[in-house]
């Protein structure tokens, strides 16, 4: 394991590598994305610590293999957070370790609240990273408002390490909620469930989480405890024929969202798990799709039904039954019948990407083959 | 502004060149002649001008792909151009372009509430996107001043920002996907209707990059459901520190107002004379706007009031009403247009930390001080956008170029200080030759690497964004 505690130290490693390394950061997603033919690991585990945290300007920096926890401590204390509530994948795959912040961003990790303040990419503002020839590149700063020049900082973003190791990273910030509740409506088919949250998100009344799952639709609203009451009754209104109850206990509330946000519906099960990433009311299209081919599905809806979770038995492609939905699938956990974990990108795209790779890894050795 | 020397083999095409144009295009979208070309010679950045060779004005996107393919195969510089709004000077011809105008590109192909999304050609207006979905109770969040004639197009090509970024983000924080046009006339989809793309975020690298790396003709943008109401509260101060610090409290309170404006004593007192808005006599002056139902109105203005009150404001000032509102807002929506009624201006961009911004203005004021000339300040305050208005005479020879100097000391100000050199604007011709202010060679030379992939041949608006001297080589290669 080589683990370099600074930037040059880790420049100098990668201008002189002579073979493939995988990168770790607290190796809590190894299992994401295809297999990495690499013998030996690199770790950004020695680049920790907080370099700057600006409550005023809503603004942190912090060194790629700093802890998630320890961040979160950090804006805990100052009653702001990272606006996207990145979904931990523990439970779901079995792993162990301490998820770091350079992990998150590298799988552009983003939660429930995606919906609202969008993805991780969306709240990163900055970053350096060193490429597969050891060069230092920095792009974006420290300041929500950035164009000068191309954006590296989204592209960096969700690169899965295939472009550069990150070292440090810069994210607008948001203020934490005073209040959070949760409206349930109860016994509604998926069909109907996704039409709920399509009408909660499409009202004035700044949805921040919308997901359906087991019969249970979920919708989440935040702020200040005046707003929160408004909204709570402006909801209720929107649907005024269903059975609902309210969750206003912030702990509950915790519990509710990070267990959707962890798919830990899905966590004991031995299916395996697909991640689609499609147009919000084609979610029970797609069930149907897979019902009709004999495929018995289990599925999780977040997003207002644009980021779908299913638990499928092992050894089935499911690609091969829903190729003409929009947006993409991946292969999260267990078998898909051979097919390759990452979605697969048509030609053009692919050579662009290739291309891509090509200018910043020539020698192929970062997380090679990952993505594709 | 030093630009590239015309390609003479170019040049010597021309005829031949708008004849293969004409076979594509119907006659009236292929605009050759002198005294018609000199519509598009330059963009909002007006110092700067340049007759291009052609123009086109494609319809399809098809049009636009047959285009270039043209443009490749015979070597010709392509400019691409939304509305001509650009204040950096993003759509400036060279001498020996073609000109691809989107503007007749304008149509809503769909729009899709339950997904919370509409489809549009680039050549949309920014507003008659809202325009679209208002009557429905939907609007398109990123609203930069121009709107009212600024394309979609350009909005993707510079990342426009806008008044209320501060809640909503920008453009590429509501860019879903677009239909994009490579320079060899490729068509690509990229993204779409779902939220996260697939492989790379090449979304993300083409959203901002200049009309550099390909020329979008679609795109799909995200609507949200129109906020209930909204309303600002005015807050005048004797110093720009205490401003400043009033700002930083009410974001540390946890408050996110959807806009928080800031204008210093120069663009109070121009914008009272030119528009009557009632504004005090003051140093420096804040809008604060909150949105949503009145009951949450009141509850995040009192909360902005409570912390306004701390720092002693000389005038504070609640709308009580549709018209109190609207002369709040008035004085600040006239400022460049007052300042433009009294004197010349060029306007700045840059973005500093917040909390450094009472520094900056006071460092601002030096310079201006050693350079002879006046500035006003007005920008957004809550995410540290600044605008510096520079006042010169246009007709005083060497004017215009002491402004220059002056802006391009400002802007490093804003660099060394922890921020950048345009927040909103874009770099275009502008601020090209600054970047290495910002980036060291390793830096640039990341981002000309992108370039090298998307458009090998640097046929697509390759004179701008980047030092000419970092990109000689490949121009010419």
């Amino acid at each position: 394991m080589i683990a370099p505690t600074t930037e040059a130290e880790l420049s100098d490693f990668l201008s002189e590598a002579s073979e493939p390394v995988r990168i770790v950061g607290g190796g809590t997603r190894q299992n994401l994305g295809n297999s990495v033919k690499a013998k030996k690991k690199l770790t950004t585990a020695g680049l920790t610590g907080i370099t700057l945290l600006e409550p005023a300007a809503l603004t942190l920096v912090v060194r790629s293999g700093t802890p998630l926890k320890e961040v979160q401590k950090a804006l805990n204390e100052v009653n702001q957070q990272l606006p996207f509530e990145p979904m931990d994948h523990c439970d779901l795959l079995g792993s162990t370790g301490e998820t770091t912040i350079g992990g998150v961003v590298a799988c552009n990790i983003s939660g429930s609240r995606r919906i609202q303040t969008g993805a991780c990419r969306d709240s990163l503002i900055g970053v350096r990273f060193v490429d597969g020839m050891g060069t230092i590149v920095k792009n974006g700063g420290r300041v929500m408002k950035n164009v000068t020049g191309y954006d590296l900082v989204k592209l960096m973003a969700g690169s899965y390490g295939t472009l550069g190791v990150m070292t440090e990273l810069s994210f607008k910030l948001l203020p934490k909620p005073e209040a959070t509740a949760s409206i349930k409506l109860h016994g509604l088919s998926d069909e109907d469930g996704i039409a709920a949250l399509c009408k909660a998100l499409g009202s004035p009344n700044d949805v921040n989480g919308a997901a359906h799952l087991n019969n249970e639709t979920l919708i989440r609203i935040e702020g200040f405890s005046g707003s929160v009451e408004f909204r709570i009754e402006a909801l209720k209104k929107l649907f005024p024929n269903f059975e609902i109850s309210v969750e206003t206990n912030s702990e509950k509330n915790k519990e509710i969202w990070n267990s959707i946000g962890n798919v830990s519906v899905f966590s004991k099960t031995t299916t395996s798990i697909w991640r689609l990433s499609v147009k919000p009311t084609s979610g029970p299209k797609i069930m149907d799709t897979l019902l009709k081919a004999g495929i018995k599905a289990d599925a999780q809806y977040d997003w207002g039904g644009g980021l779908v979770y299913l638990s499928v038995p092992e050894n089935i492609d499911i690609r091969n039954h829903l190729s003409n939905i929009q947006g993409h699938i991946t292969l999260v956990r267990g078998n898909g019948g051979g097919a390759d974990a990452m979605p697969v990108q048509n030609s053009l795209i692919k050579e662009i990407e290739e291309g891509l790779r090509k200018k910043f890894d020539p020698r192929k050795i970062l997380n090679s083959g990952i993505m594709a | 502004m030093e630009m590239p020397t015309p390609n003479a083999n170019v040049l010597s095409k021309k005829a031949h060149i708008v004849k293969r144009l004409s076979k594509i295009l119907p006659a009236e979208s292929v605009i050759f002649e002198e005294h018609e070309t000199r519509a598009y010679e330059c963009d909002a950045l007006t110092a700067y001008r340049c007759l291009p060779m052609i123009a086109v004005l494609p319809e399809t996107t098809q049009q636009v792909s047959d285009v270039l393919r043209v443009c490749y195969e015979e070597g010709v510089p392509v400019v691409p151009r939304g509305s001509g709004t650009s204040l950096a000077g993003g759509a400036m011809p060279t001498a020996d372009c073609v000109i691809l105008g989107v503007a007749k590109l304008n149509n809503v192909l769909e729009t899709d509430y339950d997904n919370r999304l509409i489809r549009v050609q680039s050549g949309r207006t920014n507003l008659s996107v809202s325009g679209a979905v208002e009557e429905d109770g939907f609007f398109y969040a990123p609203d930069p001043s121009s709107q009212l004639a600024c394309a979609i197009a350009g909005n993707i090509g510079m990342n426009s920002g806008g008044a209320h970024c501060l809640k909503y983000g920008v453009t590429t924080n509501n860019l879903m996907g677009v239909t994009m046009v490579m320079m060899d006339g490729e068509i690509v989809e990229i993204g779409g209707s779902h939220l996260d793309s697939a492989g790379l975020d090449l979304l993300g690298v083409i959203c901002g990059s200049e009309g550099q790396l390909g020329v979008v003709t679609e795109a799909t943008l995200r609507i949200l459901s129109k906020p209930v109401g909204a309303r600002p509260v005015l807050i005048a101060f004797d110093k720009n520190e205490v401003a400043g610090a009033c700002v930083a409290d009410i974001i540390k309170a946890g408050v996110l107002p959807v806009a928080m404006e800031f204008m210093d004593r120069l663009c109070i007192e121009t914008s009272e004379n030119f528009a009557n808005a009632g504004y005090p006599n003051a140093e420096a002056l804040l809008i604060v706007e909150v949105e949503g139902s009145e009951l949450e109105i009141q509850e995040q203005l009192s909360k902005i009031i409570t912390i306004a009150e701390k720092h002693n404001p000389i005038e504070l000032r609640e709308s009580k009403s549709e018209e109190e509102s609207a002369k709040i807002w008035l004085g600040r929506k006239s400022a460049f247009g007052a300042i433009g009624q009294i004197s010349d201006y060029m306007c700045l961009d840059g973005t500093i930390p917040v909390s450094e911004l009472p520094y900056v203005l006071k460092r601002i004021g030096e310079i201006g001080n050693e350079y002879g000339l006046r500035v006003g300040n007005v920008f957004h305050a809550g995410d540290g956008n600044m605008h510096p208005l520079i006042l010169f005479d246009a007709n005083k020879p060497g004017d215009l170029e002491l402004c220059e100097k002056m802006g391009a000391e400002i802007l490093r100000l804003c660099v060394e200080v922890g921020g950048c050199l345009t927040g909103e604007h874009g770099v275009g011709v502008e601020k090209r030759d600054l970047m290495f202010n910002q980036y060291n060679e390793q830096d640039i030379e990341a981002q000309l690497n992108i370039k090298d992939v998307f458009d090998p041949k640097w046929l697509l608006n390759g004179a701008k964004v980047f030092p000419l001297v970092s990109t000689e080589d490949r121009r010419a290669a």
